[in-house]
Formats: C-alpha cells, structure tokens, sequence
C-alpha cells in the first residue's frame, strides 16, 4: 500500500491540518513507514473475532442530572483566544 | 540542607511526622535544588513562592495524621491543576489557565502535598523521549545529552535528580514505564480504571492511565494509594476495593508463580537485556517463588494495534483544539482558514503525525481494515494474557528493549522511536497494571528495568513481588550532579 500526496491532502482537510507541499512529502513518507509496520496485522485471521471496544468491563452508571458547578462562566470565557462579553468571538461565517 | 532532597518519601512523612523536619524545610531544599537544576529543563511552569507560603501555612497548624503531610511535590504538566497554567507540553495550550483541578491531583493536595510545579513531558504525551515537547528537551540526571524516556520525561528527570520527592505521570503506551526504566527510578502503570481520567488532558482514552513514579516501591505503594479512586467523574472509573497498599506491603512472596512470556525474547535484543532478565527470574526464584515458561502468541502484533487504536483515539480527542474556545489561535482569511492554521501552528510534528495516522484509519472505507482490525487483535492480546493468568500469578519481563540513548539519537525515524514501547504496550492493551523496578545497569553504567506485569485490579500483588525483588536487587542509582554548577 502507498499513501500518495493527493491521500496526505484528502487527510489533512479531514483533521482540519494545513500542510504545504513540503510538509505534505514528508508526511507521505512517514505515514508509509508507518503504514508498513502496521500491515503486519494482516498475517492475522481475524474474522470471528469480537472486536475489543471497551476494557473496563463493567456497565456505566446512571447519576441524576444535576448541575454541581457553581457558575463560571467568566473563568471560562476567559481561557478564549477572542471574546466578547459572554460570546467566543470567531472570523465571520456569514456574508 | 543537602542531604533532606536525598531522602525518600517514606522518610520524609516520617520525618515531619516525627517534627524533626518541618514541611517548610523540606519544601525550601527542594525548591532550592530545582532552581539549581535548570538544565535539566524539567519544569514548565513552577510554583515556588505559593508552594512555600503553603508549606509555611502547614507548619502553623500540621495535620500529621495525613497521608503525605506537607510533603512537596511537581506533577506531570498532563494534569490540569486550577488556575495554575497546564500546556500537555504544546503551544495550543502554551496559555491554558484551567478552571478546575484533576482528581488525581486532587487526591494528592487533599492529603497534605504541596504542588512544586508542573514538569516538562511530550507534547500530549505522544513520544517516547521527551523530544517532541514544546517546551524543549529535558536532560536525564544520569548523563549529559541523554534521553530521559518519555512521555512522562520531566517527571523521571526531576524525581531522579531530586527535584521531588516523588511524582505522577501518565502512561498511555508506556509513558510512566519505559522512563522510569531509563532514570534508575520506579514507575507503576495502574489497571485501566483505577485512578480517574478527569482532568487529564486526553490522548487515547481506552489506554490512558495515570500512575505513581518514585524512588523505591514502598513510596509508589503509598502514592498509589492516595491517587487511586472511584471517580463518577470517569465513566470509565471502577467502583472495587481498593487495598492500603502501603500497609499491606510484604516481602514474603513464597509460592507465588512468575510467568516468563517467551516472546518477549525480541530478535536484535542486547545481550544485556537478557541477561538482567535471567538475574531477574534468578532473584523471583531467591524469594521463593516459582518461575514458569509462559506464551503470549500474539505479541508482535501489540505495537501495530496500538498504532491504530492510540492515534485514532487522540485523532478524535484532539479535534477539540480549534482555536475558539481555549488555547493558541493562529489569524485565518474565515473559520476554516482559522481552525487549519491554528492547527497546523500549534500542533507540533509527532501530534500532526499521529492525527494523520488517526483520522486517515478512521476515514470512509479504511475503518474495517484499520480500525475494527485493530480492535479485533486488541481481542487476541487481551485473550493471551486472560489464558496466561490461569497459570500464573503475575509475569516478569524487561521493561524497555534497551537502555536511554542519546537526544536526537531516534528522531528522523518514528518507527524506530515506537520500538521503544514493544515491552509496555501489551498492558495497555490489555488494561492490566505493570510496574517497572531498576533491576540493574548496562555497560554504559545506564540503569535497566524490568517490568512485572498483573492481574487486573491485582496492584497488590505486583508491589509485593517488586517489593521482594527490590530488597533482593538493591540497585543504587548513578547520580553525579552533572548538571549542578
């Protein structure tokens, strides 16, 4: 398998990445090494095997729907990058 | 003053307890060999003047009775700690104030401890040297120029050149183990659900797991103890006894059966790595138990899985640094502009590798080959050790295939670099506890490890047998000062 630089684009758009062209080959190339390692998973017969999703084995726990944080809104607002009064403040979305 | 950043923890609540130290004299000698100790580049942020204060406001009224009273203490920059900066080791969290405090943590200052600082570790603990931290390098305290291991490298460094007493990391793939290896130090990955994930900053949640590190195994226990909790705050937390681990500590291990995994015996390891496992199974053997041949089959196929599952993870976890809400935010011609340049800006090489790796085996049509295929094998793996454990007590192996190398020694090849973790990733998988004990040094004079691996929830029984070995062992770290002026 090969991961060629058109798959490296499609991907960073997914992940919300840029990468210049540079970067770009140069993921390309490690994401191959990488990939090549992983494909020893192959050599395996797996199909009646349970997919593993969870490790703790053991049912969630239902709790009552309370509110138990007091109200923090400024310390919150105050972590972002651009606000306004109470508002996260983005670039535009619409004309 | 000296001789007080020397002593273990155990010594040091025993000492305050006692009064014949106060927490502001063991406070300031660790303050004052951490401010000696900036090359070593093991903090992010420190906390000194507060921690000092603290210890001061200890001392008008000491509270003995707790379990680490007035003891100092610098923690993985993982851990959010309230309004005290917490970056992962990234620039996208380089200005990340948190407005509350992690459990685990919590668990801590609530028996007495005072934060020091938080320490240098890879950037969302993806790395296995501490090279990929945005925040630099750390030096490990056994040699110039050397790796400390990572992802928790800051806290191996620290705890070994005696900035702390004691410390906490996590380890998702190995992260607490493998450093814990290379620094002559004690490390215990818990069982998957025993210390609360809340407050963590996230990297691969079905693996992550935060855990003790400290100078013998007797201070690990004691830490154990005090940070593992039933959290609701975790879904994932589990509700089971928890034992005093310190208290109920013993040497006597007689009749307990060792497991040796014959496929842990890698094709290019140093001679000297299996010779520390021969003297290994030789001292499990002097403390009269019992060692068996054991067989993992699908062990090789352990670091492969993880690199799927753990990038996948962290691909999803990692989506939530946009720019908008927290964190670093790079300018943008419009909102995507914005979110792209922000994460491309901020993430460092190995974080953008890994979300790469992640979101492309999650992607349409790559998800059964990939992703269910690993979760799949992850299966098999769990399955050898549950066929392993209906032999065996615990199982003995070598914590890292080799010894620290060198800064930059590994970093232009990521797989060789993920190499590394072979020996400690199998416990995550599989969600069970593994402690890493310094068993010996290489030729290099470099400490060596070896791991021994549990049952779930079986923490005891590892400390025990870590706890025999250890006496047995009686490893003396290497450490020179080198960086001390």
């Amino acid at each position: 398998m090969s991961i060629d630089l058109k798959t490296i684009k499609h991907i960073s758009k997914l992940a919300r990445i840029s990468v210049d062209e540079q970067r770009a080959e140069k993921l390309a190339e490690d994401l191959n090494s990488i990939f090549d390692f992983i494909e020893k998973l192959n050599e395996l017969k797996t199909d009646n095997v349970e997919p593993l999703t969870s490790i703790a084995e053991t049912t969630l726990k239902l709790r009552s729907d309370e509110v138990k944080s007091k109200n923090i809104r400024e310390q919150i607002i105050k972590n972002s990058p651009q606000d306004n009064e109470d508002y996260f403040v983005v670039p535009k979305v619409i004309e | 003053m000296s001789d007080i950043t020397k002593q273990s923890l155990t010594e040091l609540v025993k000492n305050i307890r006692s009064k014949k130290l106060s927490s502001t004299d063991v406070t300031k000698a660790f303050i004052d060999r951490s401010e000696k100790s900036e090359e070593l580049n093991a903090y992010i942020t420190n906390d000194f003047t507060s921690a000092l204060d603290k210890a001061k406001k200890f001392d008008q009224k000491p509270n003995l009775d707790l379990k680490l009273p007035g003891i100092p203490m610098a923690v993985k920059d993982l851990f959010c700690t309230k309004n005290i900066k917490t970056t992962a080791g990234s620039k996208i969290l380089n200005n990340f104030v948190p407005t509350y405090e992690s459990t685990v943590t919590e668990n801590i200052w609530n028996e007495g401890a005072i934060l020091l600082g938080k320490l240098n570790c890879d950037e969302f603990a993806m790395g296995s040297s501490n090279e990929t931290s945005f925040f630099g390098n750390v030096q490990s305290p056994i040699d110039k120029n050397l790796v400390p291991g990572g992802s928790s490298g800051g806290s191996a460094s620290a705890l070994a050149g005696q900035l702390t007493p004691v410390t906490i990391g996590t380890d998702t793939g190995g992260s607490i183990r493998q450093p814990a290896s290379f620094t002559g130090t004690v490390g215990l990955k818990p069982t998957y659900g025993s210390c609360s994930r809340y407050g963590i900053v996230a990297f691969a949640s079905s693996l992550d797991q935060a855990g003790p590190m400290a100078q013998n195994v007797k201070d690990c226990a004691l830490l154990q103890e005090v940070i593992s909790s039933y959290d609701p705050k975790d879904s994932t937390s589990i509700d089971f006894k928890r034992n005093h681990y310190s208290k109920e500590l013993t040497n006597n291990i007689k009749g307990k059966k060792i497991g040796i995994p014959k496929e842990y015996r890698v094709d290019g390891m140093p001679k000297e790595i299996e010779d520390l496992w021969q003297k290994g199974i030789q001292y499990i053997k002097d403390c009269g138990a019992e060692t068996i041949d054991i067989s993992l089959p699908n062990t090789s196929y352990a670091l492969p899985t993880y690199y799927i599952v753990a990038p996948a993870e962290a691909s999803s976890n990692l989506a939530r640094y946009d720019g908008v809400k927290y964190g670093f935010r790079a300018k943008g011609q419009n909102l995507i502009d914005m979110y792209e340049k922000t994460r491309s800006e901020g993430f460092g090489n190995e974080v953008q590798r890994r979300i790469m790796i992640g979101t492309y085996v999650l992607s349409s049509g790559y998800y059964d080959a990939y992703y269910l295929k690993a979760q799949k094998v992850r299966k098999l793996i769990k399955n050898d050790f549950d066929e392993a454990y209906k032999k065996v007590d615990a199982i003995l192996t070598p914590s890292t295939p080799s010894s620290a190398f060198k800064i930059g020694e590994k970093t232009n090849d990521p797989v060789s670099m993920y190499l590394n973790d072979i020996f400690t990733v199998p416990v995550n998988l599989a969600g069970l506890p593994g402690i890493s004990i310094p068993a010996g040094h290489d030729a290099k004079g470099y400490p060596l490890g070896l791991q021994i691996i549990g049952k779930a929830f079986d923490e005891q029984n590892i400390l025990n047998i870590a706890y025999a070995m250890e006496e047995k062992i009686n490893f003396k770290n290497k450490i020179t000062d080198w960086w001390i002026k």
